[in-house]
C-alpha cells in the first residue's frame, strides 16, 4: 500500500499541474520544490504554490517501439518534452496522434489519462499526457 | 430565484468505427444496419480513456469558460454514467480534484441507464434553489459496450458533457423540469457482467417511447406551451431513429432537433447523449432561444427540461474551450481489430 500513498500525495502535480514558483526570482519548479537553488536562503519562506498552464508546444519527442507492460497497449507510441506557456519543460506521453505526424512546435496540452493500473482489481492511477491543441 | 447552467463543456474521444466495419466481422450487411439505427459512424475511447478521463475533460472546457467562477465555490459534483471505472471508489471524487473544486463540497456517482446526468443537473437545482450550495456540477458521460455481434455494438459509444449549475450569471435558465418514472425491465446489466441484456422489441413502444411522450407532455402542460414554442429540442438518442421519430410523434420538426441529434455521427453514448446534445445546441444558440429537453434511461425513467437562453449568453467565453464541432472535427478511424483492442474484447495473458 506504500505506492497509494506515494501516488497519493503526487495527484495535485499529476492531475493539475501543481508546482511551485520562488517568490525571489519567479522560477517555476515541476514538480514542486520548496527551495530555489538559484535564490538559495533568498528563497526561504518565499516559494509559493503556482499552477502550470496546461497549453504549451513539442520541444523535442522520441518514439517508443519497445513499451513497458502498462503502455503495450498504445505502442507505438510518442515521449515528448514539452514547453509550456510558463516556459518550463514537461514530459510525457503524447495520444491521439499518429507518432509520424508529430513535429518540433506543435501545439499541445495536457489531459488526464489512465497512466495504469494495479491489475485487474487494483488502483486505477491517472495523470497528465498531452494531446493536439484544438 | 433563477436556477440555470451558468456553463458548460462537452468532449469526445477522436477515434471512430463504422458499422460496416462491425458488420464485416460478423456476416451481416453492417451498411444496411447502419443506415436503419441512422447510425454511420461511433465514437471509441481510447484504452488510456474511461468516464473518468472523459468527465474530466468535459469538465475542465465547463470551467475554461467561466474564469470568474472559484472552483471552491463548488458544493456538490454529481458524475452520472453507468460506466463508471470502479464498482466501489467514487469517478466523482476524482473529477472533482481534476477541476480543484475539493474538499469543502458533496460528491457522488448517480446510475439511472442513459439519464443519470440529466438526474444530476436535477439535483444540483434543487441544492442550489434551496441555496445549500453556491454551484454545481453534473456530468453525463460513459464508455458503453455492446456484446460483441450484437446490435448494442453498432451504437454503443463514448463521450460525456459536463454543466455548472447556479443561480448567477446564467447562459440558459431552466425555466421547469418534469420526470416520468416506472419500474420497467427494458435494458439491464447485473452487477459482474461485462454486457448488458435487453428486451429487443420490448425496449421501443413500452420503455423510450412512452416515458419520453409521457414526460414531455406533463412539462408542456405545466408550462402551457407547445412544440412550436421551443426553438430548439433534444430527445434521448439510442440511434438516430427513436428521437427522430418521438420528436414527429410529439410535433417537433427536423429543424428543430437538428443541433440536438449527435448520435448519426458518434453513436450513443449513453449518459452523455443528451447532455451532449444539449452542449451541442447551446454552441449554437442566441438569447431568448427556448429548449425542449427530454432523456430516457431505462428501467425506466424520462426527465424533462425547459430552457431559456439568457442575453448573458452574449458575453460568455464560449470560446475559451473547443466547441463541439471543433471536438468532432479531424476523427481518426479504426478497424475492428484495433476497435477490439481498444475496448478490451481481446484475451490477454496475465
Ligand atoms: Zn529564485
Amino acid at each position: 500500500m506504500a505506492s497509494v500513498a506515494k501516488e497519493w500525495r503526487e495527484i495535485p502535480g499529476r492531475y493539475n499541474l501543481r508546482g511551485t514558483k520562488c517568490g525571489s526570482c519567479g522560477k517555476v519548479f515541476f514538480p514542486s520544490r520548496s527551495f530555489c537553488p538559484v535564490c538559495r536562503r533568498e528563497s526561504i519562506g518565499k516559494v509559493e504554490d503556482y499552477k502550470l498552464d496546461r497549453h504549451g508546444e513539442v520541444y523535442s519527442f522520441s518514439v517508443v517501439h519497445e513499451a513497458p507492460e502498462s503502455c503495450s497497449m498504445l505502442k507505438p507510441y510518442a515521449v515528448v518534452m514539452v514547453r509550456n506557456r510558463d516556459g518550463v519543460l514537461l514530459s510525457g506521453q503524447m495520444v491521439d496522434v499518429d507518432v509520424d505526424a508529430i513535429e518540433i512546435g506543435m501545439p499541445v496540452r495536457a489531459v488526464l489519462r489512465k497512466l495504469d493500473a494495479d491489475g485487474l482489481a487494483g488502483v486505477i492511477h491517472y495523470g497528465f499526457k498531452f494531446t493536439p491543441d484544438l | 430565484m433563477d436556477v440555470g447552467i451558468v456553463s458548460y463543456g462537452a468532449y469526445v474521444p477522436r477515434y471512430r468505427i463504422k458499422p460496416e466495419e462491425i458488420g464485416k466481422i460478423w456476416g451481416v450487411d453492417g451498411k444496411g444496419m447502419g443506415k436503419g439505427l441512422m447510425i454511420f459512424e461511433k465514437s471509441v475511447p481510447s484504452p488510456d480513456e474511461d468516464v473518468v478521463t472523459i468527465a474530466t475533460e468535459a469538465a475542465r472546457n465547463m470551467m475554461a469558460r467561466v474564469p470568474e467562477v472559484d472552483p471552491q465555490d463548488i458544493g456538490a459534483v454529481y458524475v452520472g454514467s453507468e460506466s463508471h471505472p470502479y464498482a466501489v471508489k467514487p469517478t466523482s471524487t476524482i473529477v472533482a480534484e481534476s477541476i480543484e473544486a475539493t474538499p469543502a463540497m458533496t460528491a457522488a456517482d448517480l446510475e439511472f441507464a442513459c439519464k443519470a446526468g440529466t438526474a444530476g443537473i436535477q439535483a444540483c437545482m434543487g441544492l442550489v434553489g434551496s441555496g445549500m450550495v453556491r454551484y454545481g456540477v453534473a456530468v453525463g458521460a460513459d464508455t458503453s459496450q455492446g456484446a460483441p455481434g450484437d446490435a448494442l455494438e453498432y451504437s454503443a459509444s463514448a463521450g460525456g458533457a459536463a454543466f455548472l449549475i447556479g443561480s448567477e450569471g446564467i447562459i440558459a435558465r431552466i425555466d421547469k423540469t418534469a420526470s416520468f418514472t416506472t419500474d420497467t425491465p427494458d435494458f439491464w446489466r447485473r452487477e459482474g457482467q461485462p454486457y448488458p441484456l435487453h428486451g429487443g422489441r420490448f425496449t421501443g413502444e413500452p420503455a423510450y417511447f412512452r416515458h419520453i411522450i409521457s414526460a414531455a407532455k406533463m412539462l408542456m402542460k405545466e408550462m402551457g406551451t407547445e412544440p412550436g414554442d421551443y426553438q430548439h429540442a433534444v430527445f434521448h438518442q439510442p440511434n438516430g431513429k427513436f428521437p427522430t421519430r418521438v420528436a414527429k410523434q410529439l410535433g417537433f420538426s427536423d429543424e428543430q432537433i437538428k443541433f440536438g441529434l449527435l448520435t448519426p455521427n458518434i453513436g450513443n453514448t449513453y449518459s452523455g447523449a443528451v447532455p451532449l446534445g444539449l452542449a451541442n445546441i447551446l454552441d449554437n444558440a442566441v438569447p431568448g432561444d427556448r429548449i425542449f429537453v427530454t432523456s430516457y434511461g431505462s428501467g425506466a425513467g424520462s426527465d424533462a427540461f425547459d430552457i431559456t437562453v439568457t442575453d448573458a449568453i452574449e458575453d460568455y467565453k464560449r470560446d475559451n474551450a473547443p466547441t463541439l464541432d471543433k471536438v468532432l472535427a479531424d476523427p481518426v478511424y479504426i478497424d475492428y481489430g484495433m476497435y477490439a483492442k481498444f475496448m478490451g474484447k481481446i484475451l490477454m495473458s496475465e
